[in-house]
């Protein structure tokens, strides 16, 4: 099963490879990771998508929370929770393509923000499914380069991850 | 009041006194010839240098492990560093504390590729338990706090700390203050068992019909043995060791069922196979204890008392009761509530079992009679039962690793935590020589012996040399059997005999004349009536390093031994029975 654990952590040199070594070494897989500061300057906010039974993400979550650089962390999928994806996409566009490419970013509240006579480039924000779909919907052939940003996350309600 | 102003190095020097360290051991090179400067201008701290790295750290190692003190190591850069990583792996998998300084090139000079620059924090990441790199004068005492701090408290380990040369210059001064105490906002080891899930054991406890306590390595780290010794005692029930738990129980108690796993006694092993309450203690069901996770125990509810949550239902999926915290604590508690619950209702039960272990011990047990066929030569199992008469039972056994390593488990009972000093986890050759000097250092009456082989004293034997500089009178047993035993075991069972890479032809060396080389005395033994004098003689010599090179069988195998991908109670027993 697919699971978000949001850390925080020290914003330290070093911190983001114990991180990240810890899942090499151990055999986890990684299929997303989003790192940056947060409102506390001293401590980082990462973001970490896997897929694993309820045993090893047991063990996943235990072994970070080893890691001396790791404050403190949740497994956001344990509960409701919302996550968004960024993705900016350059798509070819020309002639006829150009109105269906803008009406399929519509269609998925993206935004062109940036235009040449050839492309479109679109920003779109969501869950990583809706970012699929966009990407099925273009079809490989118009498509000229993705970028995403991996899966940021946070609880619902008023639960928080913060000291 | 005027704040002191000292270097880098000096700050070192002084953190390390305020530590309460006495002893470090270590290998001078250009990166750290400031630090090795500092330590020549002050009288506090004594270096013994030794002749590798590698030898450095399991110095420390055996210091730390027969003392539970931390272990100090210091290197240089590059190959320095890379030298020492074999030596904290080990005591990693083992969570021995120490703390490790290792030397890099000028801040500078970072990623360059400088001379004998290598990435110590990158390359020790996954072995160490925290590490730290030196960014500024000023920040030496907090780092050398929490690096102790860390080392010792909680699930103890190695912790690394990378010092740039020219974070040592003896031109840069900054004011020194050694903090008293250090507080890490993401770590905060349990103090204390909860004392709800204690209750909880406790009643499952008093309640199993056929229990075994299964204590592990926390247990001598822990500092448990006491409490884990009288808790059995009150209790009647049996316990087993692990490896790494050797002594933590006392091995001549007639509760002790002997080690259990891979090459536990049979009795441990068809004890753990059809108990229905394993009470683990400071013991993280490593694959050399449980054979096939799937088929351990299957009868069995689980207690587990772990300072680390991660060890708990790590390998076996589910523990009834688990409980977070030093064993110790934990122990010492279930001691005072043992009083609130009703024991004793189970004595039927127990006497039945007790009737069922002794049955295994008088069919099986390597204690009970010998399970091994003399040959005319010497047997390696006779040396080490032979070092335990001559000893008393009283000397720090450290070992290399192999067959011999396996025979001093099984046939020398350890009656004190810290007298057994091995590499469990990740079974490092080499380890036994210099974890033994280390031993000696903090232990300098006592007797010292170094179980190993032809194999393993190969791979560190240059610390002779260091042992002559120190004077340090160890006795080294080698069972020499002209081969890679425990390698050849493997061949013999799974591969058809074919013995390759395990011999060595004719080019072992002379070890009597090796020993003689370095300044020691070299003794050689063939002759199984000439064992117990001879080794008498060696152990009288108490001032000098003794080299005993005894000639044995070279074709006996380790028994018993688990059938992989088995449950604990599939054995070989011997090389032509199994259960």
């Amino acid at each position: 099963m697919r699971h978000i654990i949001s850390v925080l952590m020290e914003n330290a040199p070093g911190a983001l490879s114990r991180v990240t070594g810890l899942f090499s070494q151990r055999g986890y897989n990684i299929e997303s990771l989003t790192v940056a500061p947060t409102d506390d300057p001293s401590l980082s906010r990462l973001t970490v998508t896997t897929i694993g039974d309820d045993r090893v993400v047991e063990q996943i979550t235990k072994q970070l929370n080893k890691l001396i650089d790791v404050v403190k962390l949740v497994d956001l999928s344990e509960g409701a929770h919302i996550e968004r994806e960024l993705m900016l996409i350059k798509i070819k566009a020309t002639g006829a393509q150009r109105a269906e490419v803008k009406r399929t970013a519509d269609i998925f509240r993206g935004q062109v923000v940036d235009v040449t006579p050839s492309a479109y480039t679109v920003q779109l924000a969501g869950s990583s499914d809706k970012l699929d779909a966009f990407i099925e919907a273009i079809g490989s052939v118009a498509i000229m380069e993705v970028a995403r940003t991996g899966v940021c996350g946070i609880a619902r309600g008023e639960r928080v991850l913060a000291l | 009041m005027s704040v002191e102003h000292l270097s880098g190095g000096e700050m070192i020097m002084r953190s390390l006194k305020e530590e309460g360290v006495d002893l470090i051991f270590g290998y001078p090179g250009g990166s750290v010839l400031h630090i090795y400067d500092a330590l020549y201008q002050q009288d506090h701290v004594e270096h013994i240098l030794v002749r590798h790295e590698q030898g450095a750290v399991h110095a420390a190692d055996g210091y730390a492990r027969s003392t539970g003190k931390t272990g100090v190591v210091l290197v240089t850069s590059g190959p320095g560093a890379t030298n020492a990583v074999t030596g904290i792996a080990t005591a990693y998998m083992d969570s021995i504390p120490l703390v490790v300084l290792s030397g890099n090139v000028p801040s500078w000079a970072t990623g360059t590729d400088f001379f004998q620059e290598t990435d110590m924090i990158g390359v020790s990441r996954p072995i160490v338990k925290h590490s730290f790199m030196v960014q500024s004068v000023e920040e030496i005492p907090s780092i050398m706090k929490k690096a102790f701090m860390l080392a010792s408290t909680g699930r103890p380990g190695p912790v690394v700390i990378d010092i740039p040369k020219d974070m040592t210059a003896p031109t840069e001064k900054r004011p020194f203050e050694y903090p008293e105490s250090m507080r890490l906002r993401s770590y905060s080891p349990a103090q204390k068992g909860h004392s709800g899930q204690i209750r909880k054991a406790l009643e499952l406890l008093v309640q199993a019909k056929r229990p075994v306590i299964y204590a592990g390595g926390g247990s001598v780290t822990g500092d448990a043995s006491g409490e884990l010794t009288e808790l059995a005692k009150r209790l009647g029930y049996p316990v087993t060791n692990t490896l790494m738990g050797l002594g933590a129980f006392p091995g001549t108690d007639p509760q002790f069922i002997g080690m259990l796993g891979m090459h536990g006694f049979y009795e441990a092993n068809m004890a753990m196979h059809n108990a229905d309450v394993i009470f683990a203690v400071g013991a993280r069901f490593d694959d050399r204890v449980t054979n096939d996770p799937d088929k351990f125990c299957p009868g069995a509810k689980f207690i587990h008392i772990d300072i680390d949550p991660a060890s708990i239902q790590k390998t076996i999926s589910e523990v009834e009761v688990p409980i977070v915290g030093p064993t110790k604590a934990v122990l010492a508690d279930m001691l005072v509530m043992l009083d609130e619950v009703q024991m004793g209702q189970n004595a039927e039960d127990l006497a039945a079992w007790w009737q069922q272990i002794d049955g295994w011990r008088d069919s099986q047990g390597l204690w009970t009679q010998d399970r091994f066929e003399r040959t005319d030569m010497i047997m390696p199992q006779d040396v080490v039962k032979t070092l335990y008469e001559v000893t008393g039972g009283d000397a720090f056994v450290c070992s290399d690793v192999g067959q011999h390593q396996m025979f001093a488990a099984q046939y020398y009972k350890y009656d004190k935590p810290r007298r057994w000093i091995n590499s469990g986890g990740l079974g490092t050759m080499g380890f036994g020589l210099p974890a033994a000097m280390g031993v000696q250092f903090a232990h300098p009456d006592a007797p010292v012996a170094v179980v190993t082989g032809e194999g393993s004293i190969q791979m560190c034997i240059q610390e002779l040399s260091a042992c002559k500089q120190y004077g340090l009178p160890l006795k080294i047993i080698n069972i020499n059997n002209e081969a890679l035993g425990m390698v050849r075991q493997w061949q013999d069972m799974q591969y058809g005999g074919r013995y390759s890479a395990s011999t060595y032809q004719d080019s072992l060396p002379d070890f009597v004349a090796l020993a003689e080389a370095f300044g020691h005395v070299g003794m050689r033994v063939t002759d199984p009536a000439q064992l117990k004098q001879a080794m008498t003689d060696c152990f009288a010599m108490k001032d000098k390093l003794v080299f005993m090179d005894i000639l044995v069988d070279p074709n006996e195998h380790v028994y018993p031994m688990q059938i992989a991908t088995g449950s604990m109670r599939d054995m070989w027993v011997s090389k032509t029975e199994r259960t």
